[in-house]
């Protein structure tokens, strides 16, 4: 590796520096390092402020289920059935969503109409676009009653599964139906991952399969799907970082509780993002800090997500 | 199986090769055919729902499909059948939620839509009265998001010089991954960030749209450095070169020759950032309140109130009234959203850089 110093890549013919090239090199780099400044302040500030109700905080934050914050002294709280609920909902939606959206990321390469395959990739994206606080209110106004006779129907015919076990909530707002909501809003994101890497898919490999007498599906197996799995995993992983993230649409749905339940047909698990924006209105006395100090958990699971899926998909590229 | 490698079993390959194929027709004919009679059926029943049609159709399709091809193509075409069945499958199952949303949003928010629910705000109205609208949540919007642009665009569109013009080694990497990483914030995180940078500077209760216009560049930030690079690096070498070999200092190059060939994608990526950021409320419930009812200009003064969080809000407050306004503040919303990035497409389509 050479010298860091960059600027001397395309040094001026007299050998000084223009006092404009330093300038704005300068400003370039600087903004450049102001963003590495940012992401470490927002670590730093979190941990700051998260400080105080933590080191009062009479029990274990991590293992505790209540949330007993909003006092002058001595309060007691934790993020375990938060914790729960967030990683069960990202779940819930990964499991939904990653299956479909290899389906889509085939369909737009390899099966539409090449004329087409633009367009409809288009329309996938737009499903990003909508904002999460209208998916909140189209899981209440809309799915959450919709799903309400779907869970009936598991929870008559599937009930012997723990997961389905009813009696299933009357409103249908769960954490199947937020699960559900999810699924939907990092459905573009897998889509996108996925799309990328099959792009890149030698075409001598497909070809070579499809000489040999593969059918299309064969091609797919034998030459797309393992030349893409590490685009597909680390798409997977970015909407599982989405999905743990996600505010709104969970906030919206799940009502404020702390519990920790397999049933997903019952209202009653919450996750750490729905927790902050409920709670964060009614917070007095630890109650702002306590908050802070679960946000500063969902940053640290957030951040380990997306930088395992960056690794995962930059190695996978290096690999091919 | 190695020793039958060279010599393919001869009987197995010639009933291959004279097995019939099912008519190019067939699987319109069939998708058609019971499409219809599922209709007809649930129609005979009096039990008709779209889902429940669709499903049932889709079941139907299927297993004939797949038993017609077993007996007259083999399992291999049978598989491969069931396999594209099942992929445009899917692609029709992810429209489902996008015309869903899009309809019950048309559907519902026509209801309170109007030129009155633009112009007027919630100042001196009650939860469930049958007044008030939407005008102080677009005057947040507006103010919040603009300021959060200027403040990201500059920052964004420097880091994507510095890496793309200047930087190498160990610090182009860190940024580059560090970038991405930040394209992962949960934008809660981002809303807690500047709660506890605005305690830390100001004290508690201080609040306001400029703390939220910071919560949003947080979010912001990466897209716009993420879209930008992408532009930036499309610049043809020999533009630059031309440019230095008639002695153009670098940073003339860069302000006079690669920035304004990529400004029309500069300008779609920004576009798109906003589109992304605009609908943004968690971190707004935190920052920029959610109670603010009446019309503020201001961003360095008190709660300001956005069009996310107002449908939040009136959600919360849960009756008939709050709902209907709720679904035509998502309207509005959405048709924002669309506009953005309708304007994104035509600019990146009409300022396109003429290389040649």
């Amino acid at each position: 590796m050479t010298t860091t110093d960059a600027p001397q890549a395309a040094p001026p013919p007299s050998g000084k520096r223009r006092i404009g090239d330093v300038v704005f090199a300068g400003l370039a780099r600087s903004s450049g390092i102001l963003i590495l400044l940012i992401l470490a302040g927002v670590a730093a500030f979190l941990i700051v402020q998260a400080w105080p109700s933590l080191s009062a905080n009479t029990t274990n934050f991590l293992t505790t289920m209540e949330w007993d914050a909003n006092v002058r002294e001595n309060p007691a709280f934790g993020v375990a059935a938060l914790a729960f609920g967030t990683v069960l909902a990202a779940t819930i939606a990964l499991v939904l969503a990653t299956p479909v959206a290899i389906g889509i990321a085939l369909f737009i390469v390899y099966y539409a109409p090449r004329k087409l395959a633009a367009l409809l990739g288009y329309l996938v994206d737009l499903l990003a676009a909508i904002p999460s606080v209208v998916y909140g209110l189209w899981g209440i106004g809309f799915l959450a009653p919709q799903l309400v006779s779907v869970f009936e129907g598991l929870s008559r015919y599937l009930g012997w599964i723990p997961l389905f076990a009813g009696p299933p909530s009357p409103s249908g707002r769960t954490i199947l139906t937020a699960g559900v909501v999810l699924a939907v809003m990092i459905l573009p994101i897998i889509t996108a991952m996925s799309r990328d890497v099959f792009h890149q898919v030698p075409q001598g490999h497909r070809e070579a399969a499809l000489a040999m007498g593969a059918t299309r599906w064969e091609m797919i197996r034998l030459a797309v799907l393992p030349f893409g799995k590490s685009g597909i995993v680390g798409g997977a992983m970015l909407g599982m970082g989405r999905a743990l993230g996600e505010t709104m649409a969970v906030a919206m749905i799940l009502s404020p509780s702390l519990m920790v339940s397999w049933n997903l047909l019952q209202s009653g698990n919450q996750t750490i993002a729905g927790h902050i924006a409920l709670q964060y209105p009614e917070a007095t006395g630890y109650g702002v800090s306590a908050l802070i100090a679960a946000g500063l958990v969902l940053f640290a699971i957030t951040l380990v997500v997306n930088m395992a899926a960056r690794y995962v998909v930059a190695r996978g590229i290096k690999e091919a | 199986m190695s020793t039958t490698t060279t010599q393919p079993p001869q009987p197995e390959t010639r009933a291959d090769l004279s097995r019939g194929s099912l008519p190019r027709y067939f699987s319109p004919a069939l998708l058609a055919a019971s499409a219809s009679v599922v209709a007809g059926v649930l129609l005979a029943f009096s039990s008709f729902g779209v889902v429940l049609w669709a499903l049932l159709t889709a079941v139907a399709y299927l297993v004939i499909t797949v038993t017609a091809s077993v007996r007259i193509e083999g399992r291999r075409k049978a598989t491969d059948r069931f396999v594209t069945a099942i992929v445009y499958g899917c692609f029709l199952l992810a429209m489902a939620p996008l015309v869903s949303v899009l309809w019950t949003v048309t559907l519902n928010g026509m209801e309170r839509f109007s030129g009155y629910f633009l112009s007027v705000s919630m100042n001196g109205v009650l939860p469930s009265m049958d007044a008030g609208g939407v005008y102080h949540a677009i005057v947040g919007t507006l103010a919040i998001t603009g300021m959060a642009t200027l403040i990201s665009v500059p920052i964004g569109v420097l880091t994507a010089v510095f890496l793309v013009e200047y930087a190498e080694g160990r610090l182009k990497r860190a940024i580059t991954f560090f970038v991405d990483v930040m394209t992962g914030i949960p934008s809660i995180v981002a809303g807690l960030f500047v709660v506890a940078l605005w305690m830390m500077l100001f004290g508690p209760g201080h609040l306001n749209g400029a703390s939220a216009a910071i919560a949003l560049a947080v979010l912001m930030i990466p897209v716009v450095v993420r879209s930008s690079e992408e532009m930036l690096r499309l610049v043809p070498r020999e533009l630059r070169e031309a440019s230095y070999a008639l002695g153009v200092p670098k940073w003339r190059t860069i302000t006079k020759v690669v920035l304004p060939t990529s400004a029309a994608g500069l300008t779609t990526g920004i576009m798109l950032a906003i589109a992304r950021v605009i609908g943004e409320t968690a971190p707004l419930v935190l920052t920029a309140g959610s109670s603010a009812v009446s019309i503020n200009w201001n961003l360095f003064d008190g709660q300001m109130m956005s069009l996310p969080v107002f449908i939040y809000a009136q959600v919360r407050m849960g009756g008939a009234v709050n709902y209907e306004r709720a679904w035509a503040a998502a309207l509005t919303l959405i048709l924002v959203v669309m506009l953005l990035f309708f304007l994104a497409r035509m600019i990146g389509r009409l300022f396109a850089p003429k290389t040649r």
